[in-house]
């Protein structure tokens, strides 16, 4: 027997247990979340294996729906846009320090990842309430002289999110400013180049696939998030993952929430798939 | 290496201000001796961390949490190494495909996770148990531990097996003194990585979860729902530190860069 | 009997065959190097003896006993890879030792002999280092161990010293050399380099696009190439025109030698630069001019160009005069020194 003969089986072998808990937890659960979208249900009669259209089309025709996806998606754009103007130059500024100041900040940037999300968002609840730090600080410098509203409303919700997911921004845009020559910038200032120029011109071109990258995650993240909407929302202020999770667990609901949760996914695999195909054409000769 | 400007530099004072204050505040109003939500200007109290050991059902969610972190990301592991070794090594039909399928729960709403495993554990009967915490862990953070046993199998010279091969060692000897070793790092790495996002794993859990079997942050975020006093500040408190001392030793013994970057997506 | 033999061994790789239907009988202590450019299919040869690549047809015998079936890790076969392969977690002893193991040795027998192949390979004292931080050649030193310690049947090289600077690579190959003698393993060396082949082996196989070229003594395969192609892989050499007249004697410019076995027509000659020299006055020559002149320290390296053909030609550095560019100079070269290349009619 000789070593390529075994190895013609070993990709399959070596997969094999991996592939097979993916079918049984990951292809059959979705499926069933699926075809659950197409059931009936009723107040008293509950789930009714029978199929009906009846929960995507009050999805799709349902004003309420529609506000909460369109909330959801400005969220998301609007979390995915500040994590650029704010992780880009921060990424930029991070990868120009010292390594040992470097090394420290990054877990400043990361640190929070690891923390749960739950807590990260009390604090900013704490900071956040009306009586919060944040108010406090602004009344205590004259700029305001009532509190402005951030609990349960967007406002909020965009800062938290921020908060949550930049480091995901900073990440994918540092470890694409980490492949750039570092001499890169002295050839272009040897050419002639001006600061600015060089950001724009030199810089800027070859981390657009890192920011690219990092918004997709960034976006994908925001527009599913659940428990910083939860809190910072609360009832009021509902997304599309808290909308899933009302009808899921309190108004039991399941046929709809499944067909909301799997808008969801629909939506969010078509804009990361597609961005993504995107990107790939794009910059594919660029960087291979 | 070219200096930040201060403009720069300030810009990143504030970035980090705004990084941390979250963080701060919790720490801070922890040691509140008052009872509700306050700045400790009287000094600071221990009153709240006293207080979380009379509400043991804190106590037991953090201990589920270790056990279900645990075991998760080690059945991940052992799941994830071999299907590691395969796509690193081998090129073969559905490859692709494979690597997508296993990187797609970090990708799929973590919602729509919860509901599909809160559907399909209902409809098998185990909706509720910690086995279905486990199975739906092992899920979730399989990308995890995937990406950094990848990223260690890619990087060995396979000459160095053949090297042992040709000395005599079989299948296994070689995966057990020369391949396992040389992933090593990646392994423990993975398995940490995973073991992480395990325990903080909420927006899935809070579906399955039962009375019976509540995580930590699960516990948490209900609780965060009704009210939030200096308790819950004292709870996550003990997380941050927590956290901040398993960061420290993680830097100290990979490297976080190594860990988290060049990895790029999350 | 001989000691390796290689019958018909063919690999394809899709539509391109690496190997094809290749013959070689290697005797026991012989040093034997497959010498040809990157793939040639040197590479896939020893892999196929490795056991590390399927053989497609053809058989490898070792003492008569058929290879191809037995497994990578029965083979028996000291390997040295290019890139050395050492175990990176475990120590040079630990390195050394691991085929020991894997053999059953018992513990102090298996310190004896570890602590023997590194004195063989002069790395006594090193036993606990990690070969990270070794440097390049003592790292070699560790591979070379390893691969003997285990009295292998055939010991096979894989570029074993191209990572090497080409002062250590010169110690190294006297080193190499010395201790497969002392040893007696027959051994095959993969080796794009012509001056390592010369200097290690007892014969070299010329290998070209999957096929053995030439088989020889290193001066023979220098002195006599069998094809244009190993005249010029093996060193610097001069491809000239010349018409033979199908009575053992052949034409070049107004030179005429006298080579049996040339046939009539236009036919192609190899002749090293060493042995092109300037003729005397009076004397019938080459005519050529000169183009250019590099000195090169010991010698200079004249380029030239005559009616048969650009040519390179040496001068030793020996005080006598040195034609300059642009000169036109006689040349002459001894029928001997002369070899006529098979496909017949000049490009």
């Amino acid at each position: 027997m000789s070593l390529a003969v075994t190895e013609r089986n070993s990709p399959f072998l070596l997969t094999g247990p991996a592939l097979l808990v993916f079918l049984g937890l990951v292809i059959i659960p979705l499926g069933m979340t699926v075809l659950l979208s197409f059931y009936d249900w009723g107040q008293y009669k509950g789930i009714v294996p029978e199929f009906t259209l009846k929960n995507w089309v009050e999805v799709f025709t349902d004003s309420y729906f529609f506000e909460i996806f369109l909330r959801t998606f400005r969220i998301a754009i609007l979390v995915t846009l500040a994590s650029i103007l704010i992780g880009v130059p921060e990424a930029y500024i991070l990868n120009r320090m010292a390594p040992a100041w470097r090394s420290a900040f990054l877990l400043v940037v990361i640190g929070p990842l690891l923390v749960s999300v739950v807590a990260r968002t009390l604090g900013w609840a704490l900071l956040l309430g009306s009586t919060g730090l944040v108010n406090q600080g602004l009344i205590a410098l004259g700029l305001i002289t009532t509190p402005l509203e951030f609990m349960f409303t967007e406002t909020g919700v965009v800062i938290v999110l921020i908060h949550v997911l930049i480091p995901f921004m900073i990440l994918a845009v540092w470890a694409s400013l980490q492949r750039l020559d570092p001499q890169i910038e002295n050839a272009a200032l040897s050419l002639g180049a001006s600061r600015l120029t060089i950001w724009r011109r030199v810089i800027l071109p070859q981390i657009v696939p890192g920011i690219l990258s990092g918004s997709i995650i960034v976006f994908s993240l925001a527009a599913s998030a659940f428990a910083s909407p939860a809190i910072i929302g609360g009832r009021r202020l509902k997304v599309a993952a808290t909308l899933a999770y009302d009808e899921f667990l309190n108004t039991l609901n399941w046929p709809l929430g499944a067909a909301v949760a799997s808008l969801l996914l629909l939506a969010l695999v078509l804009i990361t798939v597609g961005s993504n195909r995107l990107i790939e054409r794009r910059y594919a000769q660029v960087f291979e | 290496m070219r200096r930040n400007s201060p403009p720069a530099l300030i810009f990143h004072g504030l970035f980090v201000v705004f990084m941390l204050a979250p963080l701060l505040i919790v720490c801070v109003v922890a040691f509140t001796p008052e009872g509700y939500l306050s700045l400790p200007t009287r000094g600071p109290s221990l009153r709240w961390f006293k207080a979380i050991f009379d509400y043991p059902e804190f106590i037991r969610a953090f201990r589920d949490s270790l056990w279900l972190a645990a075991l998760s990301s080690t059945i991940a592991i052992m799941l994830a190494v071999p299907a590691a070794l395969a796509i690193a090594r081998y090129r073969f039909p559905g490859r692709e495909a494979m690597t997508t399928l296993f990187m797609s729960p970090l990708m799929v709403p973590h919602v729509v996770l919860g509901i599909a495993f809160l559907r399909f554990f209902t409809q098998i009967g185990i909706s509720g148990t910690f086995v279905g915490l486990v199975l739906s862990h092992i899920i979730v953070v399989i990308p995890f531990a995937l990406r950094l046993v990848l990223a260690a199998s890619y990087g060995i010279d396979r000459r160095i097996e053949h090297a042992a091969i040709s000395l005599g060692a079989g299948t296994s000897t070689v995966f057990r003194r020369v391949t396992l070793p040389l992933i090593l790092p990646g392994v423990v790495s993975g398995w940490l990585l995973a073991a992480i996002n395990s325990f903080d794993e909420v927006t899935m859990t809070v579906f399955i979860a039962s009375p019976a079997t509540v995580t930590l942050p699960v516990r948490m975020f209900l609780y965060i729902q009704d009210n939030i006093d200096p308790l819950i500040a004292a709870v996550s408190a003990c997380l941050i530190a927590m956290t901040a001392a398993l960061l420290f030793a993680l830097d100290r013994l990979f490297g976080l860069d190594r860990l988290f970057v060049g990895s790029g997506k999350g | 009997m001989s000691h390796l033999v290689l019958d018909g061994l063919t690999k394809r790789f899709g539509g391109f065959t690496a190997v094809d239907a290749m013959n070689l009988s290697v005797e026991r202590g012989e040093f034997v190097s497959l010498l040809g450019p990157s793939g040639c299919g040197k590479t896939t040869t020893l892999q196929m003896i490795a056991g590390f690549v399927d053989v497609d047809r053809g058989g490898i015998r070792l003492d008569g006993a058929d290879l191809v079936s037995v497994a990578p890790n029965k083979r028996g076969l000291g390997i040295v890879f290019q890139s050395y392969a050492l175990f990176p977690h475990m120590t040079v002893a630990e390195n050394i030792a691991f085929g020991l193991e894997m053999r059953d040795v018992s513990k102090p027998d298996r310190d004896k002999r570890t602590l023997a192949a590194m004195e063989l390979v002069g790395l006594k004292g090193f036993a606990d280092r990690y070969p990270r931080r070794m440097s390049g050649g003592q790292q070699q030193r560790v591979a070379l161990a390893r691969a003997l310690v285990i009295k292998p049947a055939l010991l096979l090289l894989d570029e074993p010293l191209s990572n090497l600077d080409a002062k250590l690579r010169e110690e190294m190959q006297g080193e190499l050399r010395q201790i497969q003698r002392s040893v007696g393993t027959t051994t095959i060396l993969v080796t794009h380099d012509q001056h390592e082949a010369m200097a290690l082996s007892d014969r070299i196989v010329v290998m070209n696009q999957g096929r053995i070229e030439q088989i020889g003594a290193p001066d023979q395969v220098y002195d006599r190439p069998a094809s244009a192609f190993v005249a010029s892989f093996l060193g610097k050499t001069n491809v000239l025109a010349g018409t033979g007249d199908g009575q053992g004697s052949v034409a070049i410019g107004d030179l005429v030698l006298p080579l049996p076995g040339a046939g009539k027509g236009p036919l192609q000659l190899a002749v090293r630069p060493e042995r092109l020299s300037i003729a005397a006055a009076g004397e019938p020559g080459l005519e050529a001019r000169i183009l250019g002149r590099v000195f090169q320290g010991t010698h200079w390296l004249l380029s030239a160009q005559s009616a048969a053909g650009a040519l390179t030609l040496m001068r030793g550095n020996d005080g006598a005069a040195v034609p300059t560019e642009g000169e036109t100079v006689r040349l002459r070269f001894n029928a001997a020194d002369a070899a006529l290349l098979p496909g017949g009619a000049a490009p």
